[in-house]
This record gives C-alpha cells, structure tokens and sequence, in this order.
C-alpha cells in the first residue's frame, strides 16, 4: 500500500514537472496555435464545457461503449469457442493474430465509405482495435487451466458445465481482465481516429476541426477529456478486477 | 464375510503412444482384490505404475485388456464412484477452505447451503475450525492436506484413493499426519489404498502393501500383510520381525533400482 502511494508520488510529480516546463516553455515560444500552454488549454476546457461535455463527450462515449461491449461479447465467445474445438482453434487463432498486422487506420476510410458517416463506421473501428487483447486474453486464460484439476473434478463425476463455470471461468478471469484493461485504453484511441475520418460528432471530430482552424488550446481540450475518460474506464476495470478477484491479494 | 469393494482381474494398461511402435506395458496381468474397511498401502519405485493404478481405478483411464470391478459389480463408467486425493493437494486458489471442500457436494447438485452446512459439522473434526473462510495460500502444508482429505471424505464414496498425501510434510507433521488419518479411517469405516515412498509409512498405517514389482517384460504385485495389531504406536516398528519385515520390502524395491 505504502509502496503504491510512492509511486504514485513520483509520476505524478514527474507529470506536474513537465507541465511547468510546458508552461515556460509555450510563453517563450508564443505561438499559441501551434503550442498553447496547459493554462490556455485548462482555459479553453472550461469555455467549451457545455458543448463538450453535451454534445462531443456523450458521442465518444457511445461508439466506445457500443464497440467495448461488441468486442467483449465477441471476443469471449470466440475464445470459448477455439477452447472448446481445435477446429476453430486452427481456423480462427492464426487469423487473429495476422490480422493484427494490418493497420486498421489505414483501413478505416473504408469503412466510412461502408458505413457512411454514420456512428457504425467509428464503432468498427473502436471493434476492430479491442478485438484483439479480450480475444487472445481470454483463450490464453482459458487454456492455461489446469489438466490435474480437471481430472480431479471428472473423478468426482462433473459435467462438461461445471468444468467450464467451475474450472475455465475462474482460471481465465486475471487474464480476461489485463486484456480488457488494455482494450478500454484502446477503446479511446479507435474511437478518436474512427471520429478523425468522418463523423459529426465527438471529441476526435472536435480536435480535428479545430485544427483547420488553427485554434491549438480546442485542439488540445477535448484531448485532455479524452485521455480523462480513458483513465476512469481504466480505474473502473481496475476496481472491478480487486473486486472480482479478491484471492489474488 | 467381508466383501471385496475392489478388484483387479487380469488388469493390462498402456498409455497410448504416437508411433504405434513401442507400446512399452505399464502394467501386465495385474491381479489384486481388496476388502470392504482395508488399509492398504501401494509401493514401487518412481514410476513403476502406482499412480497409474489410480488413474484406472477413478476411470480417468481405462485397461486395454482385463475388467475392474467396483463393490464387486464390474464398471466402466467409474467416474464420480471413488474418492480421489491426487498427489499435489490441488485446492482451488480462488476458493475459500469451505467452497473448496464443498465442491463435491456441489457438483454432486446438493443445494449450497445445505452443503456448507454438511461441511461445517466436519470441521471440527479435520482441525479446520476457524479457518473456513481462509484461502489456501494461507494455509500450512498440513492444513491444506486436510482440507484435500475432507473433499476427498466428501466424494462420499466407500473408497478413497490417497496418492502420496503426505509427501510434502516435514517429518513431524507427517507423524501426527498418519496418527489422524487413522484415526479418521477407523471413524468412517473407508477402505483405503494409500501410495507412498515410505517404508516405515507403510508398514505403520496399513494392513497389506502391494509392492509393485517391475521386471521386464512383466509387472507383478507382491503382497505382504502386516502382522501388527491396532491401535499402532510408531514403536511398534521397532520390533524384530517389522525389522526384518522392512528389510525384505527395501531389498524387493531396491532390486528394481538397478543401475
Ligand atoms: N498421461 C501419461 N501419458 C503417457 N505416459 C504417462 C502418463 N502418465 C504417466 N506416464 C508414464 O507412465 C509411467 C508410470 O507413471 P506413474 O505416474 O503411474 O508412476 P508412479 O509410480 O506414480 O511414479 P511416482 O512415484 O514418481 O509418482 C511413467 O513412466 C510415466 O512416464
Ligand atoms: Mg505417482
């Protein structure tokens, strides 16, 4: 406990640091379109509050949401599916991981083409990147569950059922967790670039259109909010995870 | 009479290979009956096969030739029919003591609350009392060996197969280890099989030892009864004929570890 406060100590007065820096830094240079000082940015932030919190924040918010939860239920099924079926296993794994090197940005104009500037253009995006750490999370977790176990639990005469719920489910939730925690900070990335190529809504969209503005401090505040979002869903997974597995301490 | 509860008949076993070239017999013939309340103890060098007869007897394997027969009927769905404690005590990390000792029950589809009741009265008795609601990694060896012996006693099966339970435990805790599984033994009226490494553990908790036999290219099971009275006190063993009784078993294994 003690040790975490320090750290947390140390990065965060790292961070104050390298906004003093920043500060100093953009009022020597003064040009604020280009770099605004966190003070223009906080400023900007508190000017554009109700537009961003109402209209470009709830956008965000929804293709994240909307792309997190299509994921995860795909995602876990598809685990559970190579799990139970080596068939599936040989089909689909090698294909996940190979489609990991495809970049989705580059790919993403398309689907706004197939999607039009609809929210569903962006939530395929947000889908596509969080795919896959909850898929392969989740079937590394599965299949790292212990063989002894389960012969243990088939000489006291279990079904199929109860070794998944009893054995797989409990075995592979630290790893569905990790890989959930680095696909709701992916989440903000997908949504952010979905929202750059096409959209009339949404924080990403907002940044963007400032900068043909030159208005640097808005292109930067829905930023702030964006990176804000993403550590509280970050936090949120975290809470549930110590909730969730309670053993583990 | 007493009944036998379990038996071996002409049992043949190989695990499966890739190449089906060396299809190398774990066990050969096997033949071996034991009765209804015994304590027998399972010896043999490392991998002559004892564990292997274990996973025979619960029906995580089946014999390629040769029938196992269970309370005298012969069975080839064993699963869920005997007590199983496997050699790692295998608790559930994420379990407390009682979920972990209520599995069987659980499995079994008794109701949860009826079940942790079931459990509660028995853990007085397997010195658990206080602990239920502690995770097995804050357990002592010896505790959690106990809490695998409780879901083991749960299986609720007349026979229970115990695979070196107390192999990781220092010699003192062994000792009062063996002293109450007796006493737990006598109290349930189980029949055990019990493998072991240990001589003087076998010689003091059982009333026959097979002694697995490795000659290629055949297995056998020697027997030998103890011919010791119980209660058992840990000197009794020093007497002249156990003496002598071990010294024979110790040559019979030792001329198996040829090297
Ligand atoms: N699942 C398996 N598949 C193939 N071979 C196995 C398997 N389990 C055990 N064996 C082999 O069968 C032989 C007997 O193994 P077994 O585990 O029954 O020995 P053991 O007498 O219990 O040994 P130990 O005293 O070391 O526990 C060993 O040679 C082992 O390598
Ligand atoms: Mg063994």
């Amino acid at each position: 406990m003690k040790k975490n406060l320090h750290s947390y100590v140390l990065s965060s007065s790292f961070v104050v640091v390298i906004l003093i820096v920043w500060e100093i830094g953009a009022r020597v240079y003064n040009r604020s379109f280009i770099l605004p000082t966190p003070t223009d940015i906080l400023w900007k932030l508190w000017e554009l509050r109700s537009v961003l919190l109402f209209v470009h924040l709830p956008a965000t918010v929804s293709v994240m949401a909307i792309g997190l939860i299509a994921s995860i239920i795909i995602g876990i099924a598809l685990a559970v599916w190579m799990n139970r079926s080596k068939v599936a296993e040989k089909t689909f794994y090698p294909i996940i991981i190979v489609s990991q090197t495809i970049p989705i940005i580059a790919l993403a104009p398309i689907f706004v083409v197939w999607f039009g500037y609809s929210i569903w253009s962006k939530v395929v995006v947000t889908f596509l990147i969080t795919f896959f750490p909850i898929t392969v999370s989740t079937f590394d977790g599965l299949r790292s569950s212990s063989k002894e176990l389960k012969e243990l639990l088939l000489t006291m005469g279990a079904s199929k059922k109860d070794i998944f719920f009893k054995l797989d489910v409990p075995t592979a939730l630290p790893s569905f967790f990790s890989g959930l925690k680095v696909a709701v900070t992916f989440s903000v990335i997908g949504a952010a670039i979905g929202e750059w190529l096409g959209a009339q809504a949404g924080l990403g969209y907002f940044s963007r259109r400032m900068m043909t503005q030159f208005d640097g401090a808005s292109v930067f505040a829905p930023i702030v909010l964006l990176s804000l979002v993403g550590i509280l869903l970050f936090l949120l997974v975290s809470g549930l995870e110590k909730i969730c597995l309670k053993w583990r301490r | 009479m007493s009944k036998q509860v379990l038996q071996f008949k002409d049992v043949t076993f190989h695990y499966p290979s890739e190449d089906n070239t060396s299809l190398d017999s774990i066990l050969e013939g096997i033949d071996f009956s034991v009765e209804d309340g015994e304590f027998v103890s399972i010896i043999g060098a490392s991998g002559s096969g004892k564990s292997t007869i274990f996973r025979l007897v619960t029906g995580l394997e089946q014999p390629v030739n040769g029938d196992i027969l269970l309370n005298g009927k012969k069975m080839t769905d064993r699963l869920g029919k005997v007590g199983y404690m496997p050699q790692q005590d295998l608790l559930m990390p994420w379990r407390t003591v009682m979920d972990n000792a209520v599995l069987p029950l659980e499995i079994k589809g008794m109701k949860r609350e009826e079940a942790k009741s079931h459990v509660r009265k028995l853990l007085d008795d397997f010195g658990l009392k206080g602990v239920e609601n502690a995770l097995p990694s804050e357990l002592s060896g010896g505790m959690k060996q106990r809490v695998s012996f409780l879901r083991t006693i749960l299986s609720g099966s007349n026979i229970l197969l115990l695979d070196e339970p107390f192999s990781a435990l220092d010699a003192i805790t062994r000792l009062t280890m063996q002293e109450w599984l007796l006493d737990q033994w006598k109290k349930w009226k189980k029949t055990i099989l019990f493998i072991t490494h240990d001589v003087d553990e076998a010689l003091f908790l059982s009333d026959r030892i097979f002694v697995i036999i490795k000659q290629k290219p055949n297995t056998s099971i020697q027997e030998v009864k103890i011919p010791l009275d119980r209660p058992r006190s840990v000197r009794d063993l020093s007497q002249m004929d156990m003496v002598e009784l071990k010294e024979q078993l110790i040559e019979k294994l030792r001329s198996r570890v040829e090297v």
